[in-house]
């Protein structure tokens, strides 16, 4: 048993951190159900009945295009967490399990995406972009979040295959599949866990960023909801009322993801399996 | 069912031998274990065999077959390992019907089988559970049972029983010759435990090293050991070894006691020579035969026999099986006897003189 007074520290530092993390959400949450002369006003109060106003939901719903700018960032990111998990999974299975002559060199090469910032090489990306006629297209962003996430994916899927008892693997062989096989069926339900973690930290850079976006796919009506939002900030004017409640809402649908993926991280699928 | 014959197998990593010459053959339906202290390369014998690892040189045939490049699953083995290597997402009945589902066996036929291998190793109530909820022995029938359902020529077993506690092991010790009996089935088994070894096999092969030291019945092996290092390893407690040298014809001297026995005229007066007795064929203070003397170090009571750990002159620790309950205690003097006719004796390179 810890110390209680340890505890109360220990609680004390999460609870602070939670209040601090949450505090600009519950603001910007707070603040969309209301007036514009109350956001100003009074920014901290919450919505009471007589500052209550939609008007700024009502705008997103209304604006045909915010909604295809949802679909876009949902579009975005579930491609995006596909890819990383299907080709991260696939690298990591064949850089723990299988020994070949530049295991090692292909290892530390995916491992210098971890240290090197993927926006280094904007210039570059635009460029390729470019010459492959992919500007405003949701495929480029797919590809280059993919390439983002596949490094750090594939570091720790690493780790989690290497854990997959051997005889495991072996005992698939023996029963006559293929190495395809031995990977769906038995390392991918395996590695379940690990995977739902990958996606979840994959998947909210994606949504949040607003710089491959803004570069690869600014127009078009192939803008993501962050950029999307950005119509509403004008030079001269701002509508705030819709800006907050676009980003309100554009919570909820990368908290539904969250639900779904936190649901498999599960511990201790692998009990059971050898002694 | 087929027979299993590997020819001059050689299996190295790097520059490091691990198999050397291995020759043997598994006949059709008979149980072939593989025994030796760890590291003697029993194990990894066992998954050349499987295809689980490429062999650097020789041959193998399975049923006639040349094996030596196809993977596991054309080899038509199946194996059981010791880890029992289940896979933990799938209930009992998922894990045995696995490997059939990709090998394209119609529906009916895989319900068929497992049904069969349920009902053999008494796993029918138990079909729906995932491993983790079952219990050591219970995970170690499935593993089995995910064996038999694939009909495989040549089951392949690497130490089953080693992860199971002492009565179980026993229990599932019957139960494996049991299940050799009734499907008559041809099997490799690899274990340390000769105990094991003595009660399944049909033949043994006791590995040192790399290399084969013996391969015979059980009891042969028992009874005429090739060499020192089969003497020493079949049989507990091990066998006694006294060092000693030819005398004159059929003279034996060794531990300071004129010993007279049958020699082969190969045997030369000097020639250096070991004596081995088994513990179970020596007498406290009983003829017949030559009489050592010794000094009692400890006495292990066990019941209906015991041990007795004996300080010979020469400081060499002999160890003596004592029937009942010895008289004596730590530091007594007595005398120790053995048969000679039981006695084995190994020439100066360890091999077996007759």
């Amino acid at each position: 048993m810890r110390k209680p007074a340890s505890a109360i520290a220990v609680h004390a530092i999460l609870g602070l951190y939670t209040v601090l993390a949450l505090f600009p959400i519950v603001l910007v949450v707070m603040n969309s159900f209301k007036a514009k002369r109350a956001i100003f006003n009074t920014p901290l109060q919450p919505p009471m009945p007589w500052n209550f106003d939609p008007i700024g939901y009502a705008k997103v719903f209304g604006d045909s295009a915010i909604t295809s700018y949802y679909l876009n960032s949902l579009v975005v990111t579930t491609g995006t967490i596909f890819m990383t998990l299907l080709f991260g999974a696939m690298a990591a299975w064949a850089l723990t399990e299988y020994k070949f002559r530049w295991n090692t060199l292909l290892a530390l090469y995916l491992s210098i995406g971890i240290m090197v910032p993927i926006r280094l090489g904007s210039v570059a990306i635009i460029q390729l972009v470019s010459d492959l006629n992919m500007i405003n297209t949701l495929s480029a962003l797919v590809l280059v979040y993919t390439a983002q996430s596949l490094p750090l994916s594939i570091f720790i899927l690493s780790e989690f295959i290497a854990q997959i008892p051997k005889d495991l693997r072996e005992a698939g062989r023996c029963d006559g599949l293929t190495e395809f096989h031995i990977f769906f069926y038995i390392v991918l339900p395996l590695i379940r866990p690990a995977m739902a973690t990958v996606a979840v930290f994959t998947m909210i850079p994606v949504w949040n960023d607003l710089w491959f976006p803004l570069l690869l796919a600014p127009t078009n009506g192939k803008q993501t909801i962050t950029l999307g939002v950005q119509q509403f900030l004008g030079q001269y004017i701002t509508d705030w009322n819709a800006v907050l409640a676009a980003l309100s809402t554009a919570i909820i649908p990368v908290l539904i993801l969250y639900v779904i993926f936190s649901r498999q991280l599960i511990r201790g699928l692998t009990s059971g399996a050898v002694k | 069912m087929a027979e299993v014959l590997i020819d001059k197998l050689c299996k190295s990593y790097g520059s490091a031998e691990i198999l050397k010459d291995i020759d043997l053959k598994v006949e059709d339906g008979s149980f072939v274990v593989l025994v030796g202290p760890s590291g003697c390369g029993k194990s990894t014998l066992l998954r050349c065999i499987a295809g689980l690892e490429p062999i650097s040189a020789g041959g193998m045939t399975i049923g006639g077959r040349q094996v030596k490049n196809l993977p596991p699953a054309k080899r038509e083995i199946a194996m059981v390992f010791q880890s029992y290597a289940l896979y933990p997402h799938m209930d009992v009945k998922g894990n045995m019907a696995f490997g059939l589902r990709f090998a394209g066996t119609p529906k009916a036929e895989i319900e068929a089988r497992v049904a069969e291998a349920a009902r053999i190793l008494q796993l029918e109530p138990l079909l729906k559970r995932r491993p983790r909820e079952l219990s050591g022995g219970q995970r170690q029938r499935v593993a089995i049972g995910r064996a038999i359902v694939r009909k495989p020529q040549v089951f392949l077993f690497d130490e089953p029983l080693s992860n199971l506690d002492a009565a179980l092991r026993i229990n599932t010790r019957v139960e494996i010759a049991k299940l050799h009996k009734l499907l008559n089935a041809t099997i490799v088994y690899v274990t340390h435990d000769q105990v094991e070894a003595m009660t399944l096999a049909d033949k043994i092969v006791v590995m040192n090293k790399g290399r084969i030291e013996q391969a015979g019945k059980p009891l042969d092996l028992y009874y005429k050991p090739a060499n020192l290092f089969v003497a020493g390893f079949i049989g507990s407690p091990a066998m006694n070894f006294l060092e000693g040298h030819v005398t004159g014809s059929g003279r034996v001297e060794a531990a300071g006691s004129g010993l007279t026995l049958r020699l082969p005229s190969s045997c030369k007066p000097g020639d250096k020579v070991t004596l081995g007795v088994r513990p179970e064929h020596m007498n406290l203070g009983a003829a017949p035969g030559p009489l050592l003397q010794a000094q009692v170090d400890l006495i292990e009571r066990l019941g209906e026999t015991g041990y007795a750990h004996l300080r010979l002159p020469t400081g060499q620790v002999v160890i003596s099986e004592v029937r009942g309950e010895p008289g004596h205690v730590t530091g007594d003097s007595i005398s120790v006897g053995f048969d000679p006719v039981r006695c084995h004796i190994f020439d100066a390179a360890g091999r077996r003189i007759e």
